[in-house]
């Protein structure tokens, strides 16, 4: 509290009383006469009585802003906010260009097709980078309109400074307005009912910077100039040496390299591969093998198994499905009966034709695809038809990865079923449902026959209209001449 | 000076509400004497046990974090519990409570300023000085988050010599700008406000290292009228930028959560929704500190029953705002029809961290209510717990949004549970350490009210009323010639 405070506590450094020293010794000047007032009001009314006096070089002293001081005293609206609004937009501006340059420009960010320069995007660097610039103006205006900071003044030698930062108020008509005079001044500050009239004042010639302040800035000034004098070299110059890079941690982990010896894996594990061995006796997942015949067909032996493996069950369901699946994996190729005369197969053999006449001259390599009835593949083992399956031949890729084992044998079963089917005679029918098919045969042929009728007949009608065009046209020429 | 008729009230309550007259905002004082209540505080020699106590303590906590921060950066960020999924944990969770804290500052100074509520200027010091604390703390934890803390330059657009440049398109860029502009501008009207009150101290210090450390702070400020006029005139304008700036800073703060694809993050009403939440736990963090400042600096008759009610009165209306923005995001998961959205709501509130949403909810949406009686709004102990549930409450709220979102983010295969390692908690301890040790320093080296603002609001002596001059004129510097 104010009772505990304890006048002057110490000294002042010295370069501090060295200056106070100057300042009392040097010749001196009046600098202003000062009046005390004890509330806002006596001030406001003291204020327009100097205003109206006549003095331009004049202020008053208080602890917060006096409401209707500025109209009292005189004092003109300030341009500082001119000064933010322009500063806000200079921000606002450089946010925006900022963003511009760097994102478009110096190094443009293409990310998921969105345009370079979008505005939604920067609005909020540039709002904010708006608001910075005139924050910030505000504040240094207001020093800089202010003069401030000004550490001496002839003001703080007014021991009564505490009060007019506290409780009172002051009047202060200063020494360089063009109409002072020392007795006028006071007179009036005591018409007004000021108190404690003081002249103040002031050393002619401001004292010198102190030498340490001076050093200490020449030496601080020269240490900041260091960085931009390396930057600059390191930019006009050329040097073979890599960047500098202080931290290295993502260059040199602490890591096993492939292709690289290490000394700690040769002390754990007498090898000093970073790829560490399989513990003997590991089995990679795809090396376990249960059932050969089932994976790839063949026996322990090495041979194609001539049975389809055990507990695979053949009835009318597996041999749909194999029917199904082959019709969407071999078809194309092997044609719907299995004889080789597929979409992709007569295509090509088109194309080949194509080239053989000289109507084509891309060149192509075609192996045609097997007839699946042929006595080679006839004479194969299921194993065996299941292996190329899964593997593949010749042109033909490997199916493994597109249909899965279980269809995969399917299909083998079904391309049995297809062998069978080519050149098939009635004997290989089951008794029971042959008389069914003799049937379905005696119909079809009937029906072909109408079919063929029918053709012939539409045919022969054709042959008849066409003959009688030609007779017309050959009957009237000019007609057409005519056109 | 205003000139409107001040109700004489007995006591200290100044709480009632007169229609015939305005309640007064300070009790019991003059303009010296609340220069000497202020700046005393200060000036005391003696340094009070349970100040250096609490300052230990603090700077215990302190201590604690910049070891943890040494740790994590020797070691790495797997130090946390941060992990896929919960990529962002504490770090991030602190981070969005501090900045959130850091609201109610600005908005007394600004937003009460520009609407003319006189009551401010009691508390607006302290609450703008918990600002810049509370951002320090904030600013913390992305600038460790980033793991390679030496490469944190790359947050800012600076010439490098990869050439490559900050991508501005991304949430997390314009946080770093947003929360940049909030501290840096903070702590200028922080300290444009106090720049006359530093005079004040400047002009009653008599050791010289004070007078000069004083000195150096106040620039040289005579409280002049003409610098005066462009003093205030200035702080309307950064009052007016700053209201804006504090909006935005919540609103950019939420776009890094509301930008993502996140179901439960990806909604539109973040921005309005933190901003309410950040100026209630900015709020609550006000009252938890100014109610033990005040009666332990015997400042009860400037920062009155009235001001913490009023503040009450805010934390009321911003905690049931906040209660609506919790029910209209569970309505709008269910009338927008997105299942994935419908389920990280009702994973929110019934799945894993049901307890830490129902937490949320008892702190931040029910505990304030009680304020709606006015015998709990100007009740001290009340207050007091109400104000510590409702930081207990709003920190679990950024841990609600944080971890429960990405905990159960897209493929059920990678869900997994977040548990913090002692470091994180080490780590929140710690920016409680940091907060409270700046605390301390401020108000045993800083005027914690803002003198020059509430003699603007106390009513005018009537001339001869003023304290008695001195008889004799105080020593003047020697004037030798002329």
């Amino acid at each position: 509290m104010a009772e505990n405070r304890i006048q002057d506590e110490g000294q002042d450094p010295s370069w501090v009383t060295n200056l106070k020293r100057h300042d009392e010794e040097s010749p001196q000047k009046v600098y202003a006469v000062v009046a005390e007032y004890d509330t806002p009001g006596e001030l406001l009314e003291a204020s327009r009585r100097v205003r109206d006096a006549g003095y331009s070089k004049w202020d008053t002293l208080t602890p917060f802003p006096v409401h209707g001081i500025d109209e009292a005293m005189g004092i003109k609206p300030t341009i500082l906010p001119w000064i933010v609004l322009c500063m806000g937009l200079a921000g606002g501006t450089l946010g925006l260009g900022l963003q511009y340059f760097t994102n478009t420009v110096f190094y443009p960010y293409l990310i998921s097709g969105k345009p370079m320069f979008s505005l939604p995007a920067n609005i909020p660097v540039t709002y904010e980078l708006t608001i910075l610039f005139a924050a910030f103006t505000a504040f240094f205006s207001v020093l800089g309109l202010s003069m401030l900071p000004e550490f001496f003044h002839p003001l703080f030698r007014l021991k009564r400074m505490e009060r007019y930062t506290n409780d009172r108020f002051a009047v202060v008509i200063q020494g360089n307005d063009p109409i002072f005079e020392r007795e006028r001044a006071s007179a009036l500050l005591k018409e007004t009912g000021g108190n404690d009239i003081e002249t103040i004042f002031a050393p002619e010639k401001t004292a010198p910077i102190p030498a340490p302040v001076v050093g200490v800035s020449v030496i601080i000034g020269a240490i900041l100039l260091l960085p931009p004098a390396f930057v600059a070299r390191a930019r006009f110059s050329k040097s073979e040496k890599p960047r500098i890079h202080i931290i290295q941690d993502m260059d040199m982990q602490q890591k096993f390299k492939a292709q690289f010896p290490s000394e700690l894996l040769q002390e754990l594990y007498g090898d000093p591969r970073a790829s560490l061995q399989p513990v003997p006796g590991t089995l990679a997942r795809q090396d376990f093998v249960e059932d050969d015949v089932w994976l790839d067909g063949k026996l322990p032996s090495g041979d194609y198994s001539a049975a389809f493996p055990e507990g695979f069950v053949i009835d009318e369901g597996m041999l749909e499905r194999g029917q199904q699946r082959y019709a969407i994996s071999c078809m194309p190729c092997h044609g719907l009966a299995g004889d080789g005369q597929g979409l992709v197969a007569n295509r090509a053999l088109f194309l080949a034709d194509a080239i053989a006449s000289g109507r084509a001259n891309t060149g192509m390599a075609w192996a045609p695809p097997a007839n699946l009835a042929d006595a080679r593949i006839q004479v194969q083992p299921i194993g065996e038809i299941f292996h190329t399956i899964s593997y593949g031949l010749n042109n033909m890729m490997g199916y493994a990865t597109q249909v899965n084992r279980e269809d995969r044998w399917a299909i083998a079963a079904y391309v049995r079923v297809l062998q069978k089917s080519q050149g098939a005679t009635l004997a290989d029918v089951p008794a029971e449902v042959r008389a069914e098919v003799e049937q379905e045969l005696v119909e079809a042929r009937a029906a072909a026959e109408i079919v063929a009728a029918a053709a012939a007949a539409e045919q022969a009608a054709r042959d008849a209209a066409e003959a009688e065009a030609a007779a017309a046209e050959q009957a009237a020429p000019e007609t057409e001449s005519n056109d | 000076m205003s000139t409107t008729k001040t109700l004489h009230v007995e006591g200290l309550d100044n709480s009632t509400d007169d229609p015939s007259g305005r309640a007064p905002l300070i009790l019991k004082h003059d303009y010296k004497s609340v220069t000497d209540a202020v700046c005393g505080v200060v000036e005391n020699p003696k340094i009070h046990p349970a100040w250096a106590l609490g300052f230990l303590v603090a700077l215990g906590g302190l201590g604690m974090l910049f070891a943890l921060i040494v740790h994590l950066i020797a070691t790495g960020v797997g130090v946390w519990g941060n992990n896929v999924p919960v990529a962002w944990g504490w770090p991030i969770v602190n981070f969005v409570f501090w900045v959130g804290i850091g609201h109610a500052g600005t908005l007394i100074s600004a937003v009460l300023f520009l609407f003319r509520q006189n009551w401010r200027t009691s508390i607006n010091r302290f609450a703008e000085a918990m600002t810049i604390f509370a951002v320090v703390c904030a600013g913390t934890f992305p600038g460790i988050h980033v793991g390679r803390i030496w490469l944190a330059y790359w947050l800012f657009p600076v010439p490098n010599q990869m050439l490559m440049w900050p991508q501005f398109r991304s949430p997390l860029l314009w946080d770093v700008f947003a929360v940049g502009t909030y501290a840096s501008v903070s702590l200028v009207f922080w300290y444009m406000g106090m720049i006359p009150d530093l005079a004040t101290l400047r002009d009653r210090a008599r050791h010289p290292l004070r007078r000069l450390a004083y000195g150096v702070l106040s620039m040289g400020w005579r409280g002049s009228s003409r610098h005066w006029h462009r003093y205030e005139r200035a702080y309307i304008l950064l009052a007016a930028l700053a209201t804006p700036l504090v909006l935005s800073v919540h609103t950019v703060v939420s776009f890094d959560f509301a930008v993502s694809q996140v179901p439960g993050w990806h909604t539109t009403i973040f921005p309005p929704y933190f901003v309410a939440g950040a100026i209630f736990s900015g709020f609550a963090m006000v009252v938890t500190l100014a109610v033990p400042a005040r009666a332990f600096y015997g400042m009860k008759e400037i920062i009155t029953v009235r001001h913490l009610e009023n503040m009450n009165k805010v934390i009321l209306a911003t905690g049931s705002m906040v209660g609506y923005a919790y029910a209209m995001e569970f309505f709008i998961a269910w009338y927008g029809g997105n299942r994935y959205e419908q389920f990280a709501f009702v994973n929110r509130a019934m799945g894993p961290y049901w307890w830490a949403y129902w937490t949320m909810v008892s702190c931040n949406v029910l505990s304030p209510q009680i304020f709606w009686f006015k015998k709990a709004r100007t009740s001290i102990p009340i207050m007091m717990v109400v104000a510590i549930f409702v930081n207990i409450g709003m920190w679990f709220e950024r841990f609600v949004i944080t971890v429960t979102s990405l905990s159960r983010d897209y493929l059920p295969s990678s869900w997994a549970y977040f548990r913090p390692t002692p470091v994180d908690i080490g780590m929140l301890i710690g920016s409680f350490g940091l907060f409270f040790t700046l605390f301390f320093l401020f108000l045993r080296f800083l005027p914690m009210i803002a003198i020059s603002e509430v003699k603007l609001v106390m009513p005018e002596p009537e001339p001869g009323t003023t304290a008695k001059r001195e008889t004799t004129p105080l020593e003047t510097a020697p004037a030798s010639s002329n």
